[in-house]
């Protein structure tokens, strides 16, 4: 456990551990609000969700090499995975929406396994990257360093986080997504055009996916099979977060966020993603036995 | 009668499999692999309702163990084994119990989810852990004997024990216990509350897919040549999924659904990879999403809808 | 549906039996091979096959190989093993059994030539391969199986010597310098580890940080931050690609100052052309560089080759297509060494190899390890990779420290 005592030894170790966590578990929290959204609307579990990141993270990369800067990339790549996210809902998401929520999962799965395959097929299993060139911010002689890209990470994320809730909360389309969520049977009979809601809700779960993936390629790299992990964060941040509640999401997004860092510092890189990974099967086996002390059931 | 014949039958046949297509006989020995894993993931998803993404977790431990014993028992080859194949199953079984405890109480997607976070974390921690070869993987020892011999003693070793699982999930089906697991799919509260103590149910249901699959475990192991805990041992995104889709594709909650879905997916991916070289893998997403999307009730679902009386059951004034 | 399977499983069939007999007759030399063209390998499966590729099209262009006074040319069948060993039994039973071949290229990871290793062997036919490096194929008495390569502990021992070397040049003891290291889960980045391990033994330094990375892994930041702390003098780290763009990213992101950086990979990941500032001043290990005089009658000197290469494909030639045209070379030299294409009397001339190629000299000791070879390190400098060692080879002397850019 010299990890540990390190973390005593260096106090400013700590410090840097969580500037990191907080900043990374940002990035996490956009895919986690998008797969909220979509969970709670649609009633589907979307697996591809880390896919769509990586996605978006191509897009980013693509744009940057057509010298674009990635911070524009941003947007523009949100732009991008919107239409992409229309064309898989009307192509094949609709088909799922009203069955099991297992079929939704299996068939999200193989979604996630074509997507990955193509993205290796065109894009080869090189890693990229996308300079933003943003610099890294030193304090106290180096020994805290934070990379300012994740920084405007972190802002994007509580920029789209509060443009999302004012959305859902002011305008027609949000409350028509609101209806949908709360009943769709009574959304239908009060006239909401249910489909075209869904259709518009994964294709915003999709650009949010996009916008975060392109702060991926700037923040760290991008590769066919980087999507796995991110759908698994989003799910564990949802569960914990609840599915209605956005600033939740963001908490324990940036909670999650912490844990890893300082769970890959203490235990060794090797096994972060284990830790990420058992934690989920954890906080499930808890929650259960937390909730049938209270005779509910995780159903 | 005519039932037992046929068995006898098609048990001839696939006895002188071998000897009729001796090129093949891998890829036949994880053919029998595969129904072993369809019919044991069934025996929870499709007869209980448990859909589970992560019985890999048992099959790695079947391996592992396997390797482990067949490297440090100090034991001839065959003897090793069995053995090692024997202590797969029972540690596997261990573990199905332990964990079934916590896991087997969360329900529907939860229970899903967190069995694949299962699956991808035994693939992770036994990657870490340095007695198992960590990431190096282990290599278990070489198979003695003839040339020809190996691959034909593994086509038999994964046939005794796919037909072994076969009528050993025949006869609970039949019984008891297959009407327990079905009141468990389809209402467990209720089923609960009529005195059935689900929970025992399940917790065995799970062991005994443990058990066969650390068998497979040990099977697969020493017939790879070499363990990786990720892609061979705890291979959760494919063989983890695959089992998943080939009991669908066949049909869930029946008997011969996954071992139809496991021949039927199983040849399709051998001729996917032999002739889409470089797109196996986009033609096998592109399947998966085929299959889940257009046929959720599998082949056996969509013969019962075409011929219902070929199931026993009559349609009125068709 | 069932007919259309029937047919499908009659075509199968059909293709096969027709292939194993087509096998004989034309002056073809049919030679097999699984490489990683799908999956996380698939960058440098592809730098692999390109090698195999090229060396098959130029023997071909010259005329072939001559084995008792007849010309035969060279073919090569592909399979893939999706960078998973899992495949290992199946792909090289369809090889020797279905294809009918008698000689096999090897795979690109170590892990899929451990599996298939013990099964060439039992069939008796020739292996020889390029780019796997485990140092476990060589202790298992093997005796088809040759690998033209330096074995992956070699990586980055000249990192450990070189760095101990810069400590005498500056009045320090070899035994202070401190090492940090960071390596990938998997068979290859183990073994490099290895050879460090062993080479830091030896001169009795102090190793301060030993993360091993998940395959997966996006950040090494945690690893680093470590490494920030500790201050070592030398950080050695081997992931692939991914690792070695991680670390010249994140190094630089984070400021972590260390007077040597050395890693793999750097050339397939492209550090000098994508991250030429970040990169500055890292060292990689690399069992070839184009700028080294080594030369063979095919290909004519290394930079040739390069060169060559590079038009055929439109990438710089990376050592993993070097090695991999290597294998091919060895083996059109052994089939004229022999005189005949029976397994056994190739195997014999294969064991007597001594041969240069523009890859590296050849000469396999009764292993199957290439003991005339030595690997080689570079350092990136002004967005160029120049060999600093051996010193024998080396274009200029290592720049030491490392300066961060700012």
């Amino acid at each position: 456990m010299d990890n540990l005592r390190l973390l005593f030894d260096a106090p400013l170790l700590p410090v840097q551990l969580l500037l990191d966590g907080v900043l990374i578990g940002a990035i996490f929290a956009l895919a986690a609000l998008g797969m909220a959204l979509v969970w709670g609307v649609m009633g589907i579990i979307n697996v591809a969700q880390g896919e769509l990141v990586m996605l978006g993270g191509y897009a980013a990369y693509f744009l940057y090499r057509a010298g674009i800067h990635p911070l524009f990339g941003v947007p523009l790549a949100a732009a991008l995975l919107f239409c992409l996210g229309w064309a898989l809902y009307r192509s094949l998401i609709f088909r799922v929406v009203d069955q099991d929520l297992f079929i939704s999962i299996l068939a999200t799965f193989g979604l996630s396994i074509l997507l990955q395959q193509l993205a290796n097929a065109f894009f080869g299993a090189d890693v990229r990257t996308a300079e933003s060139g943003f610099g890294t911010w030193a304090v106290r002689g180096g020994a805290i360093t934070i990379a300012r890209i994740k920084l405007v990470a972190f802002g994007a994320a509580l920029l789209t986080g509060g443009v999302l809730v004012l959305f859902l909360k002011s305008s027609r389309l949000g409350q028509a997504i609101r209806a949908t969520a709360q009943n769709a049977r009574a959304a239908r009979v009060m006239g909401v055009d249910t489909d075209r809601v869904y259709a518009r809700t994964f294709a915003i779960n999709a650009a949010i996916c996009g916008a975060s993936g392109a702060l991926v390629a700037m923040t760290w790299i991008v590769h066919p099979y980087l999507g796995l992990p991110y759908t698994v964060r989003s799910f564990m941040i949802v569960i914990v977060a609840g599915l209605g509640n956005l600033q939740a999401v963001l908490a324990s997004a940036v909670a999650l966020g912490v844990a890893e860092n300082f769970a890959g510092f203490i235990f060794g890189a090797e096994y972060q993603t284990a830790f990420v990974f058992t934690l989920l099967v954890v906080i499930l086996v808890l929650r259960r036995f937390w909730l049938s002390r209270q005779r509910r059931y995780l159903a | 009668m005519k039932s037992v014949l046929g068995y006898v039958c098609a048990g001839a046949l696939l006895l002188a499999l071998p000897l009729l297509a001796p090129t093949y006989q891998t890829q036949l020995a994880f053919l029998w692999v595969m129904i072993v894993l369809a019919l044991t993931w069934d025996l929870l998803g499709g007869q209980m309702g448990y859909n589970s993404f992560g019985n890999i977790v048992f099959f790695g431990i079947g391996m592992y163990a396997c390797a482990v014993v067949q490297r440090d028992a100090g034991l001839g080859y065959f003897a090793g084994l069995f053995l090692g194949m024997g202590c797969g199953g029972a540690l596997a079984v261990a573990a199905a119990a332990f964990l079934g405890a916590g896991i087997l109480g969360l329900r529907g997607h939860y229970f899903a989810i967190a069995t694949l976070g299962l699956g991808i974390a035994a693939g992770e921690l036994a990657s870490g852990w340095e007695f198992i070869g960590a990431g190096g993987g282990m290599v278990p020892p070489l198979f003695p004997g003839a040339l020809g011999g190996r691959e034909r003693f593994f086509y038999y070793l994964c046939f005794a024990i796919a037909a072994a699982t076969f009528p050993v999930l025949r006869w609970l089906y039949a019984g008891r216990f297959g009407l327990a697991l079905n009141a468990i799919r389809d209402d467990e509260d209720k089923a609960e509350a009529m005195g059935l103590r689900t929970t025992r149910y399940k917790i065995t249901a799970w062991c005994i897919c443990a058990f066969f699959l650390g068998l497979a475990g040990g099977a697969v192991g020493n017939l790879t040549g070499f363990i990786d805990p990720r892609e061979v041992a705890f291979a959760g995104s494919t063989y983890g999924v695959w089992m998943v889709l080939m009991a669908i594709l066949g049909g869930k909650g029946t008997l011969f659904g996954p071992v139809l879905g496991a021949v039927i997916f199983h040849l399709t991916k051998e001729l996917f990879w032999t002739y889409l070289l470089g797109w196996q893998r986009v033609a096998l997403g592109l399947l998966i999403v085929v299959i889940v999307v257009f046929f959720p009730t599998g082949i056996l679902g969509w013969a019962r809808v075409r011929w219902p009386e070929r199931f026993g059951h009559r349609v009125e004034g068709a | 549906m069932p007919t259309s399977l029937t047919a499908r499983l009659t075509a199968v069939l059909v293709l096969a039996a027709g292939s194993a007999a087509a096998e004989g007759e034309d002056a073809t030399v049919v030679l097999g091979a699984a490489v990683s063209l799908t999956g996380k390998y698939s960058v440098n499966g592809k730098n692999t096959k390109d090698g195999y590729d090229i060396a098959v099209e130029r023997i071909n262009e010259m005329g072939g190989v001559k084995i008792a006074g007849k010309s035969h040319k060279l073919k090569v069948i592909y399979y893939d093993d999706e960078s998973t060993p899992a495949r290992g039994a199946q792909l090289a039973e369809r090889l020797i059994n279905q294809d009918g071949v008698k000689f096999v290229l090897g795979a690109y990871s170590s892990g899929l030539t451990k599996a298939m290793a013990p099964v060439t062997e039992k069939y008796k036919v020739p292996h020889v391969e390029g780019n796997a490096a485990a140092r476990e194929l060589f202790t298992q008495g093997y005796r088809y199986l040759f690998a033209v390569l330096s074995t992956a502990d070699y990586y980055l021992r000249d990192a450990v010597i070189l760095a101990a070397e810069m400590a005498k040049e500056h009045g320090r003891n070899p035994k202070d310098v401190k090492i940090a290291m960071a390596f990938e889960n998997d068979p290859f980045s183990l073994d490099v580890r290895e050879g460090v391990v062993e080479e830091a033994k030896k001169y009795g330094m102090k190793i301060l940080v030993d993360d091993k990375l998940p395959p997966e892994i996006n950040d090494m930041a945690a690893t680093l931050t470590k490494v920030k702390a500790v201050k070592p003098d030398l950080l050695l780290v081997s992931g692939h690609e991914k690792g070695a763009t991680l670390v010249v990213r994140q190094t630089a992101e984070m400021k972590v100052d260390v007077p040597m950086v050395a890693s793999t990979h750097c050339d397939s990941a492209k550090i000098a052309e994508n991250l030429a500032q970040a990169a500055d001043g890292v060292l990689c290990g690399s069992q070839w560089d184009r700028h080294l005089a080594y030369q063979d009658k095919w290909f004519g000197s290394a930079e040739q080759y390069a060169q060559r290469f590079e038009k055929r494909f439109n990438y710089p030639a990376p050592y993993q297509a070097a090695e991999s045209t290597a294998v091919v070379l060895v083996f059109a030299d052994a089939f004229a060494r022999a005189g005949s294409l029976d397994p056994e009397k190739v195997r014999d001339a294969l064991a007597s190899t001594d041969l240069m190629t523009m890859f590296a000299p050849i000469k396999f000791d009764s292993t199957g390890k290439n003991i005339a070879k030595q690997m080689v390190l570079y350092q990136v400098l002004n967005g160029t990779y120049k060999v600093v060692s051996p010193r024998k080879w080396a274009e200029t002397k290592p720049v030491w420290p490392r300066k961060l850019p700012q």
